[in-house]
């Protein structure tokens, strides 16, 4: 994983932070704070470098170090900010059989990153997933909320990357 | 996931109830608009797969059509999951004094159809029903809904009985189906005794994997002195494959609210968690509401119905973590800690959330409680077999027709799951094996079809009942390869705690990845059976303990497999990349589609010459194969 650039530090006086205390301070009383801050926190900034755990340390004062145990333990959270776009192949039992590895393997070879990884452009993030779910529809990929079903024929996927690419080249312009 | 835009109805007439009698007249009144509707009543399974499939711009195009047509007193709504997911979006027609009609694979042009054809013109669609599309059995009508269809013939559907039918977001609808009577029931007629005693005699038992009994677990938290106890709804469905629980929670949330309120009763516990994957955005946003529009009812808070009985319900959001389903790492979860289980006894009905007395049900469980209460044990008792009363809901998925959840009662046989209800293999090709029990079971062969489903017996032909998802191989699927497949998922979700686990499982999947490169020798598989043994007797918690299932029961089943693998170094099934070999027959016309598509550029030959694939460069990806016409290229 690559370290955060500099432009993806998050100030101290970002408005994100208030709106993190306002949280903590909101669930307060409640036991078990530690995780639901850490989530909370991931949602407004999209990742958890160490100044956030330093923040949600200090809110709580649970050590940054349990923080730290916390966020490394759950796959959900991550350290490192992700791509523009999730693009996450469902890896769960009925789209594995129905040849979801292909599916992957081809996601993989389009976007030129490996699981877990993000282009050095930040426009693509690939996970393999657990399970979405729609096992009635496997195998099944989904680029940020959008579900790509049955893909059958992987040769469909550069068209479908393609236009995530294109569209986020227009973008930048 | 998509999140379906909030337009959700704002009920705001909800006043709490007081009264049973209050409940029953708001009963009355739902349950005539919901079985006698006066005008049309269109539903829409919006579950997560439904969403999936596009059943949002399905119910846009309804609204808009209605809009357009001022057609204002048709009912239009969302519901949960009616089961059938390979045949999604679905809608299905109510009509008073008319069978109902189930629209398959429904889009936007379809809609508009079955405005004109069917709703304003009263000439059902036959061609857009599945049983229009594919009518093989002469007995049902020619425009049938589901209930005529095999699909469900052998089904019973207790726990999804209301998934599909109401509208999850709309309290009173599920009042209309007689919910929170049972509530009622146990608040106002019955003492925790009666109600451990209910349970214990329906002879329930968990539906999260184990089936260890309800009532038991129950009487074990109850008889615990405590000045407060907790009861917690298990939703971390983390087996991939299945997502029952997930369904009940998008079609059905009240009847978990409901069950946890009673089960709470029932131990003397005033306060409820419900641990829910992050991963089911739909789920959590639907339970929320539930808890609102319970609120705002009086089902939840303070003095229920009068009773004195004070009941509040959290949720808590899980955060990708497999070893959570665990209870006791459940609890750690809740607490804002490292999701690790610890060595039992203490138990958590003893020594749970906070140190407190806690009872820990899965999601499909606490479904089946009220019913037990408003039917009575003997009815449960009356579904199933002797020591497995009532139904299991299976995901159905992987080589199969019909994929979908399907309810049986226990005691059904796994053919007829499989041949009946789930329609057989697709393409033709021979079923090879079924798992259950996701990454803690182990897989069924041709030989088991005929058993009975229950609890003991799976465990008996060395699998598990599990959350109960059930993945169906086909002959293209490599045994070792799944057994790989399971492995890597067990061993990634290792908490990392106890070293059976941790390093046992790592290095098993090495041995398993030797095996798949063709690098293994027979040695390897006598440690590979070794490291199982071991695994299973010296891990801590369950997941460990049940981590080398996949491995074990691959290796009783399909021997030749592994050998085929290990000896000839080939996989029969032509799944192991490093295994298989492409070639190029005489059947060869030099069309050179499979040129354009060989991403390692391994295949030569001019326009209309045998082409010819380097073995030397080719990576085995299988792409000419996949997209060659005239099937002249060979696995070997």
């Amino acid at each position: 994983m690559s370290q955060p650039c500099q432009c993806m530090t998050i100030s101290d006086d970002d408005p994100r932070y208030m709106e993190l205390r306002a949280f903590i301070q909101k669930e307060e009383n409640k036991q078990g704070v530690a995780m639901t801050a850490l989530q909370e926190a991931q949602r407004l900034f999209g990742y958890l470098p160490l100044e956030v755990h330093k923040f949600i340390s200090s809110e709580t004062g649970v050590p940054i170090a349990e923080l730290y145990g916390v966020t490394t333990f759950y796959s959900q959270f991550t350290t490192s900010p992700m791509g523009r776009h999730q693009i996450q192949v469902c890896m769960g039992t009925a789209c594995y059989v129905k040849g979801a590895q292909k599916v992957l393997d081809k996601v993989i070879e389009t976007v030129g990153v490996g699981v877990g990884m993000t282009t050095d452009d930040r426009l693509f993030t690939i996970n393999a997933a657990r399970c979405l779910g729609c096992c009635g529809l496997a195998p099944v990929m989904m680029i940020d909320d959008h579900v790509y079903a049955n893909i059958d024929n992987v040769n469909c996927i550069p068209a479908i990357i393609a236009k995530y690419r294109e569209d986020g080249s227009r973008s930048s312009k | 996931m998509v999140i379906e835009s909030n337009n959700c109805q704002e009920i705001d007439c909800l006043k709490p109830l007081q009264t049973r009698e209050g409940l029953n007249q708001l009963r009355d009144e739902w349950k005539a608009k919901l079985e006698q509707p006066k005008d049309i009543r269109v539903v829409i399974g919006m579950a997560t797969c439904g969403i999936s499939a596009g059943a949002n711009q399905v119910y846009d195009a309804f609204r808009e059509e209605f809009d357009k047509r001022g057609m204002t007193t048709i009912k239009l709504e969302k519901v949960g999951c009616v089961g059938m997911c390979v045949y999604e979006p679905i809608v299905e027609i109510y009509e008073t004094g008319k069978d109902r009609v189930s629209y398959i694979h429904v889009d936007p042009p379809k809609v508009k159809t079955i405005i004109e054809e069917h709703i304003l013109g009263g000439r059902p669609c036959p061609g857009l029903t599945l049983a229009g599309l594919n009518n093989d059995d002469k007995s049902a009508p020619e425009c049938a809904g589901f209930d005529d269809l095999p699909f469900y013939r052998k089904q019973k559907r207790i726990v999804l009985h209301n998934c599909g039918f109401i509208n999850p977001e709309d309290i009173r609808q599920y009042i209309g189906v007689d919910g929170y009577q049972a509530l009622a029931d146990v608040l106002t007629t019955m003492t925790p005794q009666d109600v451990i005693d209910t349970i214990s005699a329906s002879g329930l038992r968990g539906r999260g994997g184990a089936g260890f009994p309800t009532g038991l677990k129950w009487k074990f938290a109850a008889a615990n002195e405590a000045d407060q106890k907790y009861i917690i709804c298990n939703a971390d469905e983390g087996d991939p494959g299945a997502y029952m629980d997930r369904s009940v929670l998008e079609g059905d949330p009240h009847a978990i609210l409901e069950a946890m309120i009673i089960g709470g009763y029932a131990i003397g516990a005033t306060k409820g968690w419900i641990y829910v994957r992050a991963e089911y955005p739909t789920a959590v946003k639907r339970l929320h509401i539930a808890i609102d529009q319970a609120e705002q009812l009086g089902m939840l808070g303070e003095n229920i119905f009068g009773s004195g009985f004070n009941f509040d319900i959290q949720i808590r959001l899980g955060a990708g973590a497999f070893v959570c389903g665990e209870e006791t790492a459940l609890i750690a979860s809740i607490e804002g800690k490292r999701g690790m289980p610890r060595n039992k006894p203490p138990f958590p009905a003893n020594k749970g959330l906070w140190g407190k007395p806690t009872i820990i049900n899965n999601v499909e469980t606490l479904a089946n409680i009220p019913g037990i209460i408003r039917n009575g044990a003997e009815w449960f008792r009356s579904i199933g077999t002797e020591k497995s009363p009532g139904t299991k809901v299976f995901a159905l998925g992987g080589k199969i027709t019909n994929t979908g959840l399907v309810e049986i009662p226990m005691g059904t046989t796994l053919r007829e799951v499989i041949e009946d209800i789930g329609g057989g293999c697709p393409n033709g090709k021979t079923f090879k094996a079924v798992q259950t029990g996701g990454p803690s079971g182990g897989c069924l062969t041709i030989n088991a079809l005929d058993v009975p489903i229950d609890f003991d017996k799976l465990v008996e032909l060395g699998s598990m009942m599990g959350s109960g998802g059930m993945i169906v191989m086909d002959e293209d699927n490599c045994m070792v390869d799944i057994a790989r497949f399971f492995l890597d998922f067990t061993c990634d979700e290792s908490c990392g705690q106890c070293t059976p686990c941790r390093e046992g499982t790592k290095r098993m999947l090495e041995i398993l990845d030797k095996i798949v490169n063709g690098a293994a020798h027979k040695k390897d598989l006598d440690d590979l059976k070794e490291l199982a043994d071991n695994i299973r007797l010296t891990s801590l918690c369950a997941l460990g303990q049940t981590a080398p299932n996949p491995v074990l029961s691959t290796m009783e089943h399909f021997m030749d497999e592994y050998l085929a693998h290990v000896v000839d170094k080939r996989c029969p099934a032509h799944v192991c990349k490093n295994l298989t070999g492409y070639y190029i027959t005489d059947r060869c016309i030099g069309c050179t589609k499979c040129v354009r598509v060989c991403p390692a550029d391994a295949i030569t030959g001019a326009v209309k010459e045998h082409h010819h694939i380097d073995q030397a460069v080719c990576i085995h990806c299988g792409a000419c194969f996949d997209v060659c016409p005239f099937d002249a290229i060979e696995r070997r």
